[in-house]
């Protein structure tokens, strides 16, 4: 059960290869109708039904807010992951049903900032592309630096540059082209906000330096979704519901949760929001955190686990679920 | 020291030295004796990025206090009023990095955060340390005209003359607390008038 949202009926009205690694898609309303309001920064979760298997995963929404008639969303096609991605690159054609969340931001602008500045690296420019176009709209102080390996890569690279001009800076790694971090953090006015979403060493770069430089926590903004990572399979009791469940090697604890007809609540599936936070009765073994939602005391506790992400290698675990 | 009641209601801390390129300082009277005490545990060369601008009040103690910190800039200011053009101005050529600090009376933290926000800083980062008179800044919410240093309860608006219950609801934006009149129903009943804010 995702807390707090409702489920869209949609349609696949479009699917558009934008470079060899990155596809985009379009969905409307099956019932014609305006999709809901979202701001920039806000993704969704979409439902892709494989056979016997869903899959649910998190995507930004990069069209702009001001254009409700359609949700798109870009996918990086990730050959060695658990499948969502190759499943949204082979499956999904023009036409198709589908089903997503309402939109959840998790990730907004913070409308008190003098400017806004973000940095991107590679996929993570999606919300971006929503939040420049909604700040576009409303004549909003920003600026954009996007890290990418290579221009072929640089995905929406020529969009932006096209719509915002100098307002964007691009930086490409084969051209050994590299943000002078330090300088571009201390040159800010008063009053900025920074915005980061991208690998997770990027983030963890860009909130240390910022920290370092004096850039209070409130103005430092990011979104890293995990994916769930594979691995060793296990056993859980969940103690609440009287069922004892195997965790597969390529499916999250969260998925297998809900595979046993146990509905707890999620809602961005990437360890971030902390909706599917669970305690832990007991264990025996040792876990394996991947979200950015408990603190490392919390992990360290081995009290709660988040399942859309986390794992567990050991002999018994017992959940509050 | 200024206790919790309702949410509005600010509370203060205790200044600790933050990372940041910039440090200033903005203070009143016996506020010099917070940022004095936290220089004891500020990293070695933190005051050479210090700015200190301190209104010394009517006894004129403690300037010799933070001139010994040898801060890389140190203003005298006779009064809120004449240090608010320079602050707007610093504020408004900073850069990130900058850190405030903000330590006295509440009139003075209350107003100096006023400026902080319209310059962009979030109030939550701002650095604060209570110390002296607990004299309030007072909106009269019916004539909205601003009385300064009241300490009774209830007080007399300086505008209007309604005689105003001081509530604990504040406001970051005006930088003052709200004051309702106490006897609308009959203005010939007046509640014994205290002094509590002091």
């Amino acid at each position: 059960m995702s807390t707090g949202t409702t489920k869209l009926d949609v349609v696949v009205s479009d699917v558009v290869p934008v470079n060899d690694l990155v596809t985009r898609f379009h969905f409307r309303r099956r019932d014609g109708e305006l999709l809901p309001t979202f701001s920039g920064g806000a993704h969704v979760v979409v439902e892709m039904r494989d056979g016997e298997r869903t899959r649910l995963n998190p995507y930004s929404l990069m069209g702009s807010p001001l254009d409700t008639r359609e949700y798109t969303i870009s996918v990086r096609r990730d050959d060695v992951g658990r499948g969502g991605s190759l499943f949204m690159h082979r499956n999904v054609k023009p036409g198709m049903e589908m089903v997503v969340s309402y939109p959840v931001n998790l990730f907004s602008l913070d409308l008190r900032a003098k400017k806004h500045l973000m940095l991107a690296g590679g996929i993570g420019i999606t919300p971006f592309m929503a939040q420049t176009a909604q700040l576009a709209a409303e004549g909003g102080n920003f600026e954009l630096h996007y890290t990418c390996r290579t221009a072929s890569l640089g995905t929406y690279a020529d969009v932006l540059r096209e719509r915002y001009d100098r307002r964007v800076r691009l930086y490409h790694d084969d051209l050994d082209e590299r943000i002078e971090l330090d300088r571009l953090l201390s040159t800010q006015p008063l009053g900025t906000h920074l915005y980061v979403c991208g690998p997770a060493g990027m983030i963890n770069w860009v909130r240390d330096r910022a920290a370092s430089l004096g850039w209070p926590s409130e103005t430092v903004h990011f979104e890293h979704f995990a994916a769930p990572q594979p691995g060793l399979p296990f056993d859980v009791t969940l103690a609440v519901s009287g069922k004892t469940i195997r965790v597969d090697e390529q499916q999250s604890l969260l998925e297998a949760i809900e595979a046993a007809g146990v509905d707890p609540p999620y809602l961005c599936r990437g360890g971030v929001c902390g909706q599917c936070e669970t305690n832990v009765i007991s264990c025996d073994g040792k876990f394996i955190h991947n979200d950015h939602w408990l603190s490392e005391e919390e992990h360290r506790s081995g009290k709660k686990i988040m399942p859309c992400v986390s794992r567990f290698e050991g002999r018994s675990l017992v959940l509050e679920r | 020291m200024a206790a919790k009641s309702i949410i509005s209601r600010p509370v203060y801390g205790t200044l600790s030295p933050q990372p940041g390129k910039h440090h200033l300082f903005i203070t009143d009277a016996e506020g010099a004796l917070a940022i004095a005490e936290m220089a004891g545990s500020a990293p070695p060369g933190f005051f050479d990025d210090a700015e200190i601008v301190f209104i010394p009040g009517p006894d004129g103690k403690h300037t010799a206090a933070l001139q010994a910190l040898r801060p890389a800039q140190f203003h005298l200011s006779p009064s809120f009023a004449s240090l608010l053009p320079r602050l707007r101005q610093t504020l408004a050529n900073a850069h990130m990095g900058l850190r405030l600090y903000l330590a006295g009376t509440e009139g003075l933290i209350g107003q100096a955060m006023q400026v902080a926000l319209e310059a962009g800083i979030d109030h939550t980062s701002i650095q604060t340390e209570h110390r002296g008179s607990l004299a309030r800044r007072m909106q009269c919410v019916h004539c909205k005209g601003i009385t300064e240093n009241v300490t009774t309860q209830p007080a007399t608006c300086a505008h209007c003359g309604l005689l105003l219950l001081v509530r604990d609801h504040y406001s970051r934006r005006i930088a003052a607390f709200q004051g309702v009149c106490i006897n609308a129903e009959d203005r010939s009943e007046i509640p014994p008038m205290e002094e509590v804010f002091r």
